[in-house]
């Protein structure tokens, strides 16, 4: 009996080696793909509890993780929280994170491949992981001065950038909310403000559907120095050439027809050069250009200031791609060439082409980041500026900054203008319907000669006067800002 | 039979020196758990210590006045699970709720039963009168939970538990030990009539039909369990413990061939007949389809979630009280496993299993060191039946095999496996004491009766 007894024995041990295969399979040899399985939410949970990596803005926390007084050891606080909504983005247990906290998620928490060293040191000595911080571009004080300047209840971004690093220096929109709603650990609140706040139109919950990254919108006529890029690379035309100024022209293949704006002065004239017909916006002379030119090299002007382009991956926040569209009939050819009917940019797009053009035609990749540093400050990243495209050639570029300068000096963007020193610029009116309301645009940059700072604004909804009010007058204060710094 | 010692030693300070090592596990893990806890190291985490000290020393105490031979390190391996078990427990009871307690004043009920059983039997040859008592009693057990006033009707899909006022109670798990009493006893009286007649067929020599009637009336308590109470895992340990006593007794590896066929066909009909073992089925080997993910019940959520808790802990796991087992359900008793494994890495489960071997090891050395042939049958009835049980968990939760709902014995939650496995424990500690006493050649003092009645 005994030796079957020994066999029985045998049996049960083997089991146990099935047993220790099975655990070995799973806690090691199948581990990684079982943590990398997307119904996993360990990750999530693991962060969320973590002392992640602060954002800096100037030398001070914009997001941070503070001692928590539950359960999780660290709670995500947010310190200016409206103004920095658009790029922090929130970071919660049920709703994942958006902005900055999503895509820079492997920094602030210590997973990124460059924290390796750090978290092996961490371990050995007992300590909890760390992520590391991240320090800005934005300039605190720009960011407030061009956060105020949006009026509450209205609905707007503006966005400040360096035309030769690519660096942002303020981005801003409004309406705006309080990501610590959505970070706290309070489940029942967190539910209910994700909720409430999702009903609000325009707010910044996620960078791609709303905000200077993610609001695509009618670009009104600041589309029309993309057609003067055109034009001129097209070498159909030059800069002393007349363009048909008619006071409306009728639309191909349709009853309705194209007017020029009626409140400027483009009515003075039956023809126009470049220059008046970006001082005055006028709309027919540009429209004559798009079907002059087709539509393809129109979408191929705009591509190469950025059209079609995810800015996402570069800006590390994610944003909408601007569309010039396709297939276009000749009515919509005309309407679309002065940034109407089908054509949608983001204030971030516009703001590139701006600082395109202020760079001598040479775009920079935009940049929002400008140190990443272990805990122990050690600087892990730190981006140089990087040449993304050619847009358009120096020559080119001038010749348009010299006449949005008279945009400035002579023309209806006289609001933007600085004693003493050259402002370029264009303004944009996009008709939203026949609602009589309009995105009310102003993109340009300061000093002409030595471009340090472009603006970008855009109000959204606003009537012409409000609309004049908010844009060109509000990009002066910011450029004076900028240049007394 | 082994060679004995020439003078055997009770090793009882061994089996102290250890019992303090067990005891410091326990209490260790309690303490980690208690300081993650709001108020560390109150009253109730001394009071819940010593009371745990308190029932192992006794134990200790009674070995030593009654079965001065017992095997040293059965109640330590025993007395470290059950403490590891306490703690995680605890780990898991949230605000309100007190499953820890629950599980301690178990723990003090079933050590107090077995040793009681230590103290009034002191020698486990006695039961090998109530042989036929103890086959009335299994299937006593077995069909309470089907009668309708103690039912406690259907829980989780399976009907294995009733209820007197508002205590509940899973018979079945004593029903192992009655089983294997039973078994033990018949096989050890008939084991001769079914070794000699058989016929031969190629190298294998297979029984008379009319000796396979036992083989039969365990394999319909088998399935009698899988249909009416729904429980695929202990109608598989019920059959998995007959086999093994059969082929101890007699031998003949015809008997694990006819019971392999018999388990696997009545499986397959099972499975295409009884929804709820195709489900079990399905969510073991689909767990990773969204479907079978996603449904509810009989879904593989429970699994692949602890399967995530068990990737997450790795080698060395979170440590106590720092991961997240709360994401998984029943963290606390069907899936203990995993919740090892999460906070206590793969070296933690690693030990935990290796703990399992050795007390199953321990009882198999019993059994080949005791000379009746009730004593091997049960002692390695009992021994296989655990080794069984915590492979059927064990692989169930890491997906080796399908999920079925048997406990972890000693670790979950849970009253009556905890009062089962003591007992056993309690048996196999009897059974070692027979096996390493010095020789006794006086004739028992009451001397069994065989009142069996041949088949």
């Amino acid at each position: 009996m005994n030796q079957s007894i020994r066999s029985a024995w045998l049996a049960a041990v083997a089991m146990f080696a099935l047993i220790f295969g099975a655990i070995s399979y799973v806690q090691v040899i199948g581990a990684d793909d079982l943590n990398d399985n997307p119904w996993n939410q360990r990750a999530v949970f693991a962060d969320y509890c973590k002392d992640r990596g602060a954002i800096i803005v100037g030398g001070k926390p914009i997001a941070e993780s503070v001692p928590g007084d539950d359960t999780c050891n660290f709670q995500r606080k947010y310190t200016q929280p409206e103004l920095y909504a658009g790029i922090t983005g929130y970071f919660s247990r049920n709703y994942g994170a958006s902005g900055l906290e999503q895509e820079l998620r492997d920094e602030l928490a210590g997973s990124s491949d460059q924290l390796f060293l750090d978290r092996i040191s961490q371990v050995f000595l007992g300590k909890q992981a760390k992520g590391a911080s991240v320090e800005l571009t934005l300039d605190p004080e720009i960011q407030k001065l061009a956060y105020d300047l949006i009026p509450e209840g209205r609905r707007g971004s503006i966005v400040v950038n360096n035309p030769k690093t690519g660096e942002i220096l303020a981005m801003v929109s409004k309406p705006s909310y309080d990501p610590n709603l959505i970070a706290t650990h309070d489940v029942a609140k967190e539910k209910a403000s994700y909720e409430e706040l999702n009903q609000v139109p325009g707010i910044n919950l996620n960078q791609s559907v709303s905000g200077p990254t993610g609001a695509l919108l009618a670009p009104g006529s600041v589309f029309k120095l993309i057609d003067t890029a055109a034009a001129l690379n097209s070498g159909k035309y030059n800069k002393d050439s007349e363009l048909p100024n008619p006071a409306s022209m009728p639309l191909p293949g349709s009853t309705a027809s194209l007017p020029n704006y009626a409140g400027g002065n483009c009515y003075t004239r039956t023809t126009a050069d470049f220059a008046f017909a970006l001082e005055q916006s006028c709309n027919t002379p540009f429209a004559s250009i798009a079907l002059n030119l087709g539509q393809n090299a129109i979408a191929e002007q705009a591509r190469k200031f950025g059209f079609g382009q995810d800015f996402g991956e570069q800006l590390k926040l994610q944003s909408a791609v601007s569309v010039f569209p396709e297939d276009l009939d000749d009515a919509a050819l005309a309407q679309s060439a002065v940034g109407q009917r089908d054509v949608k940019a983001t204030p971030l797009q516009i703001a590139l082409m701006t600082a395109a053009i202020a760079n001598d035609g040479v775009q920079m990749k935009p940049n929002l980041i400008k140190t990443v540093r272990a805990p122990d400050l050690r600087v892990i990243s730190e981006p140089q500026p990087e040449v993304l495209r050619n847009s358009t050639s120096a020559a080119i570029a001038r010749q348009i900054t010299e006449w949005m300068t008279g945009v400035v000096s002579k023309g209806i963007g006289g609001g933007a203008a600085i004693p003493g020193v050259e402002v370029a610029g264009k303004t944009g009116t996009a008709q939203l319907g026949d609602s009589g309301l309009n995105n009310s645009w102003f993109t340009g940059f300061a000093p002409a000669n030595d471009p340090q700072v472009a603006v970008t604004i855009v109000i959204e909804g606003v009537d012409v006067t409000t609309g004049a009010q908010l844009t060109s007058p509000n990009a002066k204060k910011i450029f004076e800002a900028v240049l007394n710094k | 039979m082994i060679q004995q010692d020439a003078a055997p030693k009770p090793r009882r300070n061994v089996e102290l020196a250890l019992l303090i090592l067990a005891l410091a596990v326990g209490i260790g893990a309690s303490a980690m758990v208690d300081l993650n806890s709001e108020t560390p190291f109150d009253n109730d985490f001394w009071f819940q210590s010593s009371l745990l000290v308190v029932a192992a020393l006794s134990f200790h105490v009674v070995l030593r006045l009654r079965a001065k031979y017992a095997d040293p390190v059965i109640l330590p391996i025993v007395v470290a699970l059950n403490g590891l078990g306490l703690a995680l427990i605890h780990r898991m009871d949230g605000p309100g709720s007190d499953t820890g307690n629950n599980q301690l004043r178990w723990t003090l009920i079933a050590v107090a039963v077995a040793v009681t059983a230590i103290w009034l039997l002191k020698d486990h040859r006695i039961l090998r009168r109530f042989t036929f008592i103890s086959l009335a009693a299994s299937a006593i057990l077995l069909v309470l939970p089907l009668i309708p006033f103690i039912s406690a009707g259907e829980v989780l899909g399976a009907r294995v538990w009733i209820q007197i006022g508002s205590m509940t109670f899973q018979p079945g798990e004593i029903a192992k030990i009655t089983l294997a009493i039973f078994f033990a006893g018949y096989l050890s009286s008939n084991r001769d009539l079914i070794l000699l007649a058989g016929r031969k067929i190629g190298p294998m020599q297979f029984p008379r039909f009319r000796d396979m009637g036992p083989m039969v009336t365990a394999w319909l308590v088998s399935i009698g369990v899988l249909v009416f109470q729904r429980d695929l895992g202990s109608s598989v340990l019920f059959f998995g413990l007959f086999i093994v006593m059969i082929y101890v007794a007699t031998s003949r590896i015809s008997w694990v061939v006819i019971g392999l066929a018999l388990i696997l066909g009545g499986g397959f009909v099972a499975s295409r007949i009884f929804p709820h073992v195709a489900f079990r089925l399905d969510s073991w080997w689909n767990a990773f389809t969204p479907e079978v993910y996603g449904r509810s019940p009989g879904g593989s959520g429970q699994i692949v979630q602890g399967l995530f808790g068990m990737a997450d802990g790795g080698l060395v796991g979170t440590g106590i009280g720092l991961g997240r087992p709360d994401l998984v359900p029943f963290a606390n008793s069907d899936m203990i496993i995993a919740l090892i494994g999460e906070e206590l890495g793969l070296i933690g489960l690693f030990a935990v299993v290796l703990l399992y071997l050795l007390l199953f090891t321990r009882g198999f050395r019993a059994a080949l060191g005791t000379r009746d042939a009730f004593g091997k049958l049960l002692a390695c009835g009992l021994s296989f039946a655990l080794a069984l049980q915590c492979f059927v968990v064990i692989g169930g939760v890491t997906r080796l095999i399908p999920l079925t709902g048997l406990t972890t014995p000693f670790l979950a939650a849970g009253g009556s496996s905890l009062l089962a496995n003591w007992i056993i424990v309690g048996l196999l500690l009897m059974i070692s004491h027979s096996a390493r006493s010095p020789i006794d050649t006086t004739p028992m003092p009451d001397a069994p009766t065989e009142a069996v009645k041949q088949p």
